[in-house]
């Protein structure tokens, strides 16, 4: 971006362009108000200053990759009209619990000035972020116009903060919990919606493992007429589920509750009425303990399915087979393990649409094994999808060749995720490294935007990334590597690199230093368990002032050794609210 | 039901009915027992049913000095030694003590530098051990009844032991029974943050296993019969569907395309720590030329020579299997046909 301003400004028109464009501000700001990408956004307010001026009035929606990057004033300062903030907080490999749990992203002091600066704020969607009940509570009775929460993978909070967001939130539609570290202590915060409350579009409390009032949540249910996301938990069952359906045809993703209880055939066929007269759904999740024999009450609303998630059932694959003859339109699926290469055979088969894949184990530390997925899975679906772009595939062995037939099969990759769960470990059927494979993926798929390796790696697999992979804006590496000249390789050859996330690789204080000019173009770097010091870390911090470098020390580790390390560009300078185990350099 | 009491690896502990039992079994010193306790060791910092240890038998073959059993948990390496000393290996009961406690994942078991094998059996002679050996595996209450030993009331006790309490070990941790899973997370973790899992996801996959193994444990005849089967040198066990097979060629074809991953020589350990690396270098030093065997342990919890009995006969009485190395196998087939002897 730095580059085309600067080229703009001294090529010999600029000045007669800049007069040209002088649109009044209101029409550019009708124009750019219709801008929706941030990319974009980032794009236009480099033009002149005209446009970064009709940008900044005209942007209703940030989106902060790095809570620490910036600090919410110059946001404020910068974007007078927010009505809607995306944030995300600690590095990815917290969800991993490699980050010390009090490391920071308190969403408390955005809040505080949003108070001021944004009092008609509407929309908060927060990614591993901390947000306490307080902080939940002074959200709920500080912004009157508050719409839409949602929260991921988070913490710090308990039910007690959703019951105040139910009790104060008058026009709320959206509350949207997904998969965070809450303290669940009970379902009685859905009671808290007042009976006269009616807008809700997107309820989700699927990761909550409290019962709920159901009688409660039926009339909520029933009186939120453009209710079009519901996701309910396990405690709801199937005969309580066909009773939220018959009350809300019009939805268009469900998660379903517990999909095993006994049903008698009357309830059964009820059941089926209930899907079938639910026209809509596009998106279907939940199935928690779901008992095959059950399935079919659902296929009636399969016709318009495009995203199934089944990770949280476990089925075998032959019930999955006869699942997906169901559903033709699928375009995104997630399993677990359970189903097996023959399950994946028949997604092979019966979704020619498939666009994402993902592939959780459903025993990922595994000491008996009793389902897995292989290589010979991942081929199946390659063979027939030939419109992956996104995988995410957890399995115990691979083998280069058919990594090399996947990409073959599925050249437009644009996020390849594979994980092989067994640290280090080779080609099973030659023994040698999995170099090959990553080779074929980045040589392949020249739209490679996201890319996790894992098995056996040399540098090898480095010279291939950094030579080829000119797209790559994610990297995660684990267990890989022989030395420095690895991540050197990518430091250098990936130009648009923007996270790099590494743990428990042979990379030192030199490769560190190679990206020097690098890390400011990033949003973050991560390396734990690698070869680095403190002594590196100060270099790096000392000669690149606008970044934070920040090291993590585990405790009984050697004194001089930077045990994980998180560097990050920012204009916000040294946070100020780092505990005393997390180092600012 | 009882708490388990925690105390240190070395057993200074207060005295529980568990411990009194195990202080019963008298013992000598193995000289491979300081290697044990260094495993345990690393071990000792779980908190978790600590005392459960001591229901954990260490082996001693028979013919080797028998485990000595300390108070608390006693770490003998049994094979240890005995490895070099094979004469001592063929006798059937060790050989029947040795498998038939082996709950471990193999990688756990053996220690890479010295080929010790690390196991925990109930009991503490080779005739005890040999019944008392299923620890926590939902058979262990038929073996109890059988018991006349003093390894029984410790068996008791175990039985008694919450299902959420496990000998947590070493980082490497023995395989678990159907009762283990439901702390798995934290006591399987090898690696921190490995596998790439959300907590979330982690955590409720974990209590739907333990579920589902709870269900699946007592299934049989209802449409499918799974049984783990092990092997040597493999870092995790898998399970098969008896049903799925006919005759013991179709089995043997099957477990051969399973396992046959892990007998291909598996290279470099790359200096990693973790199971894989171990194993896969005493799969090495193991795989040396000898055939692998595979063997079953019956209802009564005896190890058998697959193959000698008619196939119905087989599905109804094996509990588990085991693909052993040839060599030491050698001593269960006497034993086998003997009691077959018996049986007809």
């Amino acid at each position: 971006m730095d580059s085309e301003w600067k080229r703009f400004r001294d090529s010999p028109n600029s000045e007669e362009l800049t007069r040209r464009s002088s649109f009044p501000d209101e029409v550019l700001e009708r124009v750019l108000s219709l801008l929706n990408s941030h990319k974009d956004r980032s794009s236009v307010s480099l033009v002149c200053k005209d446009w970064y001026n009709a940008e900044r009035w005209s942007r209703t929606h940030v989106f902060i990759g790095n809570c620490y990057s910036v600090s919410p004033e110059i946001v404020a300062r910068r974007f007078p009209n927010i009505r809607s903030v995306t944030l995300k907080g600690k590095p990815r490999f917290s969800d991993f619990n490699l980050v010390p749990e009090n490391w920071g992203a308190d969403i408390h002091a955005w809040l505080v000035v949003f108070v001021v600066k944004y009092p008609f704020l509407e929309e908060l969607r927060l990614k591993r972020m901390v947000i306490s009940d307080e902080s939940l509570e002074f959200l709920s009775v500080s912004f009157p116009n508050f719409k839409s929460l949602s929260l991921l993978s988070c913490d710090g909070f308990s039910t007690n903060g959703l019951a105040a967001i139910a009790t104060h939130c008058k026009n709320l539609t959206e509350l949207d919990i997904q998969e965070n570290g809450i303290d669940d202590r009970g379902g009685s915060w859905l009671s808290c919606f007042p009976e006269s409350f009616t807008s809700l579009e997107v309820l989700n409390f699927a990761n909550l493992a409290s019962d709920v009032n159901f009688d409660v949540l039926e009339r909520l249910v029933s009186r939120c007429k453009s209710l079009r996301v519901l996701k309910v938990n396990q405690s709801i069952s199937l005969e309580q589920l066909q009773r939220l359906l018959a009350h809300a045809p019009q939805l268009t993703e469900l998660g379903t509750g517990s999909f095993s209880q006994q049903l008698t055939s009357h309830q059964d066929e009820e059941l089926k009425t209930a899907f079938s007269n639910c026209k809509n759904i596009h998106t279907l999740s939940g199935l928690w303990d779901v008992k095959a024999i059950y399935l079919p009450t659902l296929y009636p609303a399969c016709a318009n399915l495009t995203f199934l998630n089944l990770s949280y059932a476990a089925l075998q694959g032959g019930e999955l087979a006869k699942l997906l003859v169901h559903c033709p339109q699928l375009r995104r699926l997630w399993v677990l393990d359970t189903v097996e290469d023959k399950g994946l055979e028949a997604v092979g088969l019966n979704c020619p649409l498939l666009e994402e894949l993902r592939v959780f184990p459903i025993d990922p530390y595994g000491e008996e094994i009793a389902h897995e997925v292989t290589e010979a899975g991942f081929i199946a679906v390659s063979n027939g999808c030939r419109r992956l772009h996104y995988v995410l595939y957890f399995c115990r062995q691979m083998t280069n060749a058919a990594v090399e037939t996947v990409v073959r099969n599925c050249p437009n990759f644009t996020h390849f995720r594979l994980c092989i769960m067994i640290p280090g470990r080779p080609d099973y059927t030659t023994n040698e490294p999995m170099d090959e494979a990553f080779g074929a993926v980045v040589k392949t798929c020249t739209k490679l935007q996201r890319l996790s390796v894992s098995g056996l790696l040399t540098d090898l697999t480095f010279e291939y990334i950094g030579k080829y992979a000119k797209n790559l804006e994610t990297l995660s590496v684990a267990f890989a590597g022989s030395s420095d000249w690895g991540m050197q390789c990518v430091l250098e050859g990936c130009p648009k690199l923007r996270k790099l996330e590494i743990r428990d690789c042979p990379f030192g204080n030199k490769a560190l230093l190679s990206g020097l000019e690098k890390y400011e173009s990033m949003r973050s770097l991560w390396m734990s368990a690698c070869n680095l010091t403190l002594n590196g870390c100060r270099a790096l911090a000392r000669e690149m002032p606008r970044l934070n470098v920040e090291v993590m020390k585990e405790d009984g580790s050697d004194e001089s050794h930077a045990d994980k390390v998180y560097v990050y560009r920012t204009v916000a300078g040294p946070r100020r609210d780092a505990p005393p185990s997390v180092l600012t350099l | 039901m009882s708490v388990p009491l925690e105390h240190d690896y070395i057993g200074l502990a207060e005295t529980s009915s568990m411990e009194r039992s195990s202080e019963k079994m008298s013992s000598s010193p193995s000289s491979s027992c300081p290697h044990v306790i260094e495993d345990n060791k690393s071990s000792s910092s779980s908190n978790t049913a600590l005392n459960l240890k001591e229901t954990e038998l260490r082996l001693g073959l028979p013919g080797s000095q028998s485990p000595e059993r300390k108070p608390g948990p006693v770490g003998v390496s049994l094979f240890g030694k005995d490895l070099e000393h094979k004469s001592n290996v063929y006798s059937p009961s060790s050989l029947k003590n040795f498998v038939s406690g082996a709950k471990r994942g193999f990688s756990d078991a053996i220690d890479g530098s010295t080929g010790t094998w690390v196991f925990s059996i109930n009991g503490k002679n080779d005739g005890d051990l040999g019944k008392g050996a299923v620890l926590f595996s939902p058979r262990g209450d038929k073996s109890n009844t059988q018991q006349p030993s003093t390894s029984v009331p410790a068996k008791k006790e175990i039985g008694s032991v919450p299902p959420s309490t496990r000998p947590v070990q070493e980082k490497k941790n023995q395989v678990s029974t159907a009762n283990e899973p439901s702390s798995a997370p934290a006591a399987k973790a090898q690696v921190v943050g490995w596998p790439p899992i959300r907590s979330f996801r982690k955590n409720t996959m974990a209590t739907n296993l333990v579920k589902n193994t709870e269900d699946g444990e007592g299934k049989s005849g209802a449409g499918c019969l799974y049984i783990k089967v092990s092997m040597e040198g493999a870092p995790y066990l898998r399970k098969v569907d008896l049903k799925n097979y006919n005759n013991y060629v179709e089995l043997s074809s099957a477990l051969e395309k399973m396992f046959s991953c892990f007998t291909i020589g598996q290279c470099s350990s790359n200096g990693l720590h973790g199971r894989e690396g171990l194993s896969e270098r005493c799969l090495k030093d193991i795989l040396s030329g000898s055939e692998y065997v595979l063997t079953y342990e019956d209802k009564d919890g005896d190890w058998m020579l697959v193959g000698d009995v008619p196939w119905e006969m087989f599905t109804d009485t094996c509990r588990r299997l085991r693909i052993m190395k040839g060599s030491e196998a050698i001593g269960l087939a006497p034993r086998a046909v003997e009691k077959s002897k018996n049986l007809n």
